[in-house]
């Protein structure tokens, strides 16, 4: 999963204070330029720390309220296979919110203040996942769409110019994959199926087509940040650019599918070589963002939730560990096996 | 057909099915109910944990449906066995569909099951039924990882902070009574034993009794007195829990009857 409007709240490049810090953010932008790694050691301009920090954060706090969308299904998936397949596949995004968690901790962060950033509604995540489930197509849609959408957007990263942050992308992007041919094969299958199975997987892209491509953020034109990105290679292809490449790849899948995209104004562009769309309603983007999407409340409910009734258990595995500390073993002791 | 050909009495094909789908699915509606914390959980680890263990549990329960189908041989396969089936006709132990609780009750109830299965699947792996022990091998290995986290977790709750030793020993309390059909044999139980297909239920009971004795002693949790309770999920009696269970997984399957997923 992935979050969109990478670029958006990221912070400006700051004015260099001195001759030495010019000196610095020069030689920095020349690494950048050599296409070098830059490592949490390593120095780092200000803002190019904190434009990380919070595209990273954003990134893993999308994975976290991602598995609450698909999660809805686990108790109901149709076979045992399917919720296998379901339950792995939430469990892989709950482990890359780790890897980026971990990624962002290198930069001078702890997980602990990102997650009271997420639960104080302080911090943003991808605005897809404030929609509903509400059918079992709905993970199919998800999974070829949404995963679809959050791959175009996440292979360019893995050479993005933070070491950390571009090898945990490698490993993520491997299994965006797997999940994007499952919520395919998914799709694939109701759409061969009986009429009601037809029914439910038009109904689901009608209802996914549009937010996941709003999951690429704004238009370039108004999108004021992609160029600080670009110039650091945080970001190397623009939201309009990624967006394109989606459509493009989507479209004769949906055909595939003999299923029809919810655009009646969509048409393939002979000399542009491109499907062109009719205009995405940013309103209602701006409306989600905003916290007024059909499941904000819901989401973010569900994550304050579990850590409140987690509180205890955190403070009790604190307290044994206290307790313990100078016992070799502790819990591990009558963990004995036959 | 029984794989127990070749011993001193062989063992009907009904109660062989019959056994087999007790441990599919105590397997099955116990990976159900922890699959409900995916994505609701303490930590993002313990998020992760809950969800192998459910990943397992369901891994487990697939391959012994599909062999109590065959041995059924009416050509019922795991999800005919696992979907369409009411509550009366699933055999769980009633302690697998308890409702998880808090965050200690799913702990008490995970570790009072995962020492039982790590003992009783250790005994099946010299099951006369060849496809079973098989089966028993690799769920041993899993077992034994559960075991570690739902172990290591109760003695963290019980000798934690006051508040989760209260939980964890309210917990406790409220779910031994449905450990009495884990280790008490019915007439199943011991023609199952008789045939070898399943191991005498009293060698499970001790080294049960053993290990969670242990474990609830290293926790400071007391052992509740012993309750008699009757009602065996394992011969079909269950609490109100598992039809709400089943209503919710058995879903599509009823609105669409027949249809392929």
């Amino acid at each position: 999963m992935y979050t969109q409007a990478l670029d958006s709240s990221g912070a400006e490049p700051g004015s260099p204070a001195s001759a030495g810090e010019v000196e610095r953010e020069r030689r920095f932008q020349e690494r950048i330029d050599r296409d070098e790694k830059i490592e949490p050691k390593d120095w780092m301009p200000q803002a190019y720390r904190q434009t990380l920090i919070r595209q990273i954060a954003q990134h893993a706090h999308s994975e976290i309220v991602g598995m609450l969308p698909e999660g809805n299904w686990i108790t109901r998936a149709p076979t045992l296979r399917r919720k296998a397949v379901l339950i792995a596949k939430v469990q892989d995004e709950g482990g890359h919110g780790m890897y980026l968690y971990s990624a962002a901790e290198t930069l001078g962060v702890s997980r602990g203040e990102l997650i009271e950033q997420l639960l104080a509604g302080r911090a943003k995540y991808s605005s897809i996942f404030n929609y509903p489930t509400l059918t079992w197509a709905d993970i199919g849609a998800i999974g070829w769409l949404v995963d679809g959408a959050a791959i175009m957007n996440q292979i360019p990263l893995c050479r993005c110019s933070y070491g950390p942050y571009a090898r945990a992308m490698v490993r993520i992007c491997k299994e965006e994959s797997f999940h994007q041919r499952q919520g395919y094969e998914i799709m694939l299958t109701l759409a061969r199926g009986t009429g009601a199975q037809r029914e439910m997987a038009q109904d689901a892209l009608n209802r996914w087509w549009w937010p996941s491509l709003m999951m690429f953020g704004p238009g370039d034109a108004e999108s004021v940040h992609t160029a600080h990105s670009m110039r650091w290679k945080i970001k190397r292809f623009s939201n309009d650019e990624l967006r394109q490449r989606f459509i493009d790849l989507t479209v004769p899948q949906a055909q595939f599918l003999d299923l029809a995209i919810p655009d009646p104004v969509l048409r393939w562009d002979e000399a542009a070589q491109h499907f062109i769309t009719g205009p995405i309603d940013w309103s209602e983007f701006q409306t989600v963002l905003k916290g007024h999407g059909p499941c904000n409340r819901e989401r973010l409910g569900a994550r304050r939730a579990a850590h409140e009734a987690g509180r205890w258990v955190r403070e009790a595995a604190a307290a044994y560990a206290d307790k313990h500390r100078d016992r070799v073993g502790g819990a591990e002791r009558h963990v004995q096996t036959v | 057909m029984s794989a127990a050909a070749g011993s001193a009495t062989p063992a009907s094909d009904e109660d062989h099915f019959r056994y087999v789908l007790r441990l599919a699915d105590t397997s099955l509606v116990l990976g159900q109910r922890l699959s409900e914390w995916v994505g609701h959980a303490p930590a993002l680890e313990e998020d992760l944990a809950l969800g192998n263990i459910a990943l397992d549990l369901i891994g487990e329960a697939r391959l012994l449906l599909a062999h109590a189908g065959r041995i059924e041989g009416r050509g019922r396969e795991e999800d005919q066995l696992a979907f369409l089936r009411d509550a009366p006709e699933f055999y769980n132990v009633a302690l697998a569909e308890q409702p998880n609780g808090d965050f200690g009750a799913t702990i008490v109830r995970q570790a009072l099951l995962d020492a039982w299965q790590l003992e009783l699947y250790h005994s099946l792996t010299a099951s006369t039924d060849e496809r079973l022990a098989e089966i028993a091998a690799k769920t041993l290995k899993e077992c034994r990882y559960h075991w570690r986290f739902s172990c290591g977790w109760l003695v963290r709750l019980g000798d934690g902070t006051a508040e989760s030793h209260a939980r964890a020993q309210e917990a406790l309390d409220a779910l031994w009574r449905f450990t009495e059909e884990l280790i008490t044999p019915d007439a199943l139980d011991v023609r199952m034993a008789s045939c070898g297909i399943a191991p005498p239920l009293a060698v499970v009971r001790g080294r049960w009794e053993t290990r969670i004795g242990a474990a609830l002693g290293e926790a400071t949790l007391l052992q509740p007195s012993s309750e008699h309770y009757p009602w065996h999920g394992k011969s079909g009696v269950h609490t109100e829990h598992l039809g709400h269970l089943l209503g919710e997984m058995q879903h599509l399957q009823r609105t669409y009857p027949g249809v392929t997923w």
